[in-house]
């Protein structure tokens, strides 16, 4: 049996988004800011996928910027509400601890040039404190971002708290709803959300596309010169096929979101009960209750995080892991050590991400085939026999 | 990254997994931070090693080249097994990705480590060559 378990990462492309984007390729691959009847047929798909995003994000069309993605997205609004805070001598801002690299990283590079970078703690529950965001805020904070729900152990912030603090307080919000667009609700007015990242990929949607919503009265500054594209705020001439899926896949998520997700969630459950069940010494990482339908994230105590994902992978299970070996560094995932996990649990995490294309059959298949791996890693694990 | 079948093989079946209880020499480098232990066991009469087993706790470069390394030091001469580079370990493999070479360097280290452990138990001094150098942290193996 082979299970694809980590949605988190990417997912499949939907049919129906498949479907939208092919005539885009043969039929409609006029360029939109041509003339002819050919780039205005592709101009109109542009102007329909737009006015979908918008629709089922509570915003406007003329809200919308297509980008390359959810990192370009991040970028570009942090970098924005920083130069409009710039401007008015405001250089301090407000980011977690978790956030995903696209921020985290754009925050300290900024940090670099001359701003103030406050990282809220995000506890042993993975979930931000209001009182503290409150707290941390001063006259000339600029900017604050935090993620809509992570990436890694899938827990969902306060945003419509955070966003009605930030706007009686007068500060930009952003958040960064990689993860959570398409699964979970969001309407960026009634959430009082200032900008949004959001990227296709994480909604059976296609690679190489995502958004940034940014509400009308805050100015974009533009990270690529060069074309009047996106009301000149995003320069290069659109990716028609890539919006018009992103539209179609989004319009299907949000559509189908209040029959899917309470499955997804089942789902998600009864591998969470299973595993916790039937492994010793195993902790789910993050709030049990306030994490995205999809995502079971754990700790394995005495294994190491990619030699697990490698023994499932043989079994046919597509997972994820926190570990150094996995993350390409010498340090295991930033996320987990922000929870507070210490560096061994941090290296033994498994993540498992589900999506509505996951069966029932395919969740017992993960239950059963888990627990001789662990079984047979912890048996030549030299800090397994120590306890 | 992707590994050899060689790394896979010895990965998914790895060869002398186990403790010996009483151990000639006992060695373990090394730490959780950076999420790789090594421990090997050696089992050695009249400086040969006649058995040898090993625990790791790591990603499957470091439990190929644990695997791997026992293999290649059983039923060696004690002053033959210390000489055992990380070089061989990776050859014998058919090779790891570059950032996986620390892990052969641990394996080589926690050889020597055993050794030195069953020469300090009887007395002998250990060749300044083949010492220890492993401070305990990986990032110094990462720069070798």
């Amino acid at each position: 049996m082979r299970v694809y378990a980590d949605n988190a990462a990417t997912t499949q492309v939907s049919r129906s988004a498949l479907e939208a984007m092919l005539p885009c390729f043969t039929e409609y691959y006029g360029n939109p800011s041509s003339m002819h009847q050919s780039g205005q047929d592709a101009a109109r798909l542009l102007i329909n996928a737009r006015e979908t995003m918008a629709k089922y994000l509570g915003a406007s069309p003329n809200e919308i910027t297509f980008t390359s993605g959810g990192s370009e997205a991040d970028n570009q609004a942090i970098i924005s509400a920083a130069l409009r805070g710039a401007r008015k001598g405001k250089k301090h801002i407000i980011s977690t601890k978790f956030e995903h690299h696209a921020v985290l990283h754009a925050v300290e590079k900024l940090g670099k040039e001359g701003f103030e970078i406050t990282l809220l703690d995000v506890h042993e529950d993975g979930i931000v404190r209001l009182p503290k965001l409150e707290a941390a805020i001063r006259p000339d904070t600029a900017l604050v971002t935090v993620m809509y729900a992570n990436n890694e152990i899938g827990t969902i912030q306060p945003i419509s708290e955070i966003g009605a603090l930030c706007r009686e307080k007068g500060v930009i919000f952003h958040t960064d709803a990689v993860q959570a667009a398409g699964h979970l609700e969001i309407d960026v007015t009634k959430q009082n959300i200032d900008m949004l990242t959001l990227s296709a990929h994480k909604f059976h949607g296609p690679k190489g596309i995502g958004l940034l919503y940014c509400r009308k009265a805050i100015p974009l500054s533009t990270l690529i010169e060069g074309g009047a594209q996106e009301r000149g705020k995003r320069a290069g001439t659109e990716n028609i096929p890539a919006i018009v899926g992103m539209a179609a896949a989004f319009r299907e998520a949000c559509e189908n979101m209040a029959v899917n997700m309470p499955r997804v969630r089942a789902l998600r459950d009864r591998l969470i009960d299973g595993v916790l069940a039937r492994i010793p010494e195993v902790i789910l990482n993050g709030d049990r209750e306030k994490r995205l339908p999809g995502n079971a994230n754990f700790s394995v105590t005495g294994i190491e995080g990619e030699s697990l994902l490698l023994l499932l992978d043989n079994a046919g299970i597509c997972a994820s892991s926190g570990s150094a070996c996995t993350s390409g560094s010498l340090d295991p995932s930033h996320v987990l050590l922000a929870i507070g996990l210490p560096h061994e649990t941090a290296h033994g995490s498994l993540r498992l991400t589900l999506s509505e294309y996951n069966t029932q059959e395919e969740i017992d298949y993960i239950i059963e085939a888990l627990p001789p791996i662990v079984e047979k890693l912890r048996m030549m694990s030299p800090v397994w026999k120590k306890k | 990254m992707a590994y050899s079948q060689k790394v896979m093989d010895h990965f998914t079946n790895p060869r002398n997994v186990g403790e010996i209880e009483d151990a000639s020499g006992v060695g373990e480098v090394g730490n959780m931070k950076c999420g790789d232990i090594m421990k090997i066991f050696l089992k050695i009469e009249d400086d040969i090693i006649t058995d040898v087993k090993f625990n790791t706790f790591g990603c499957g470069a470091a439990i190929a080249t644990s695997s791997m390394a026992t293999e290649l030091i059983k039923g060696k001469h004690v002053e033959e097994a210390m000489k055992l580079s990380n070089q061989a370990v990776v050859e014998a493999l058919d090779g790891l990705p570059p950032v996986k070479m620390h892990c052969s360097v641990l394996a080589e280290e926690a050889v020597r480590s055993a050794i030195q452990d069953y020469y300090n138990k009887i007395g002998r001094e250990m060749p300044e060559e083949y010492k220890l150098k492993c401070e305990g942290c990986c990032e110094d193996c990462s720069k070798k």
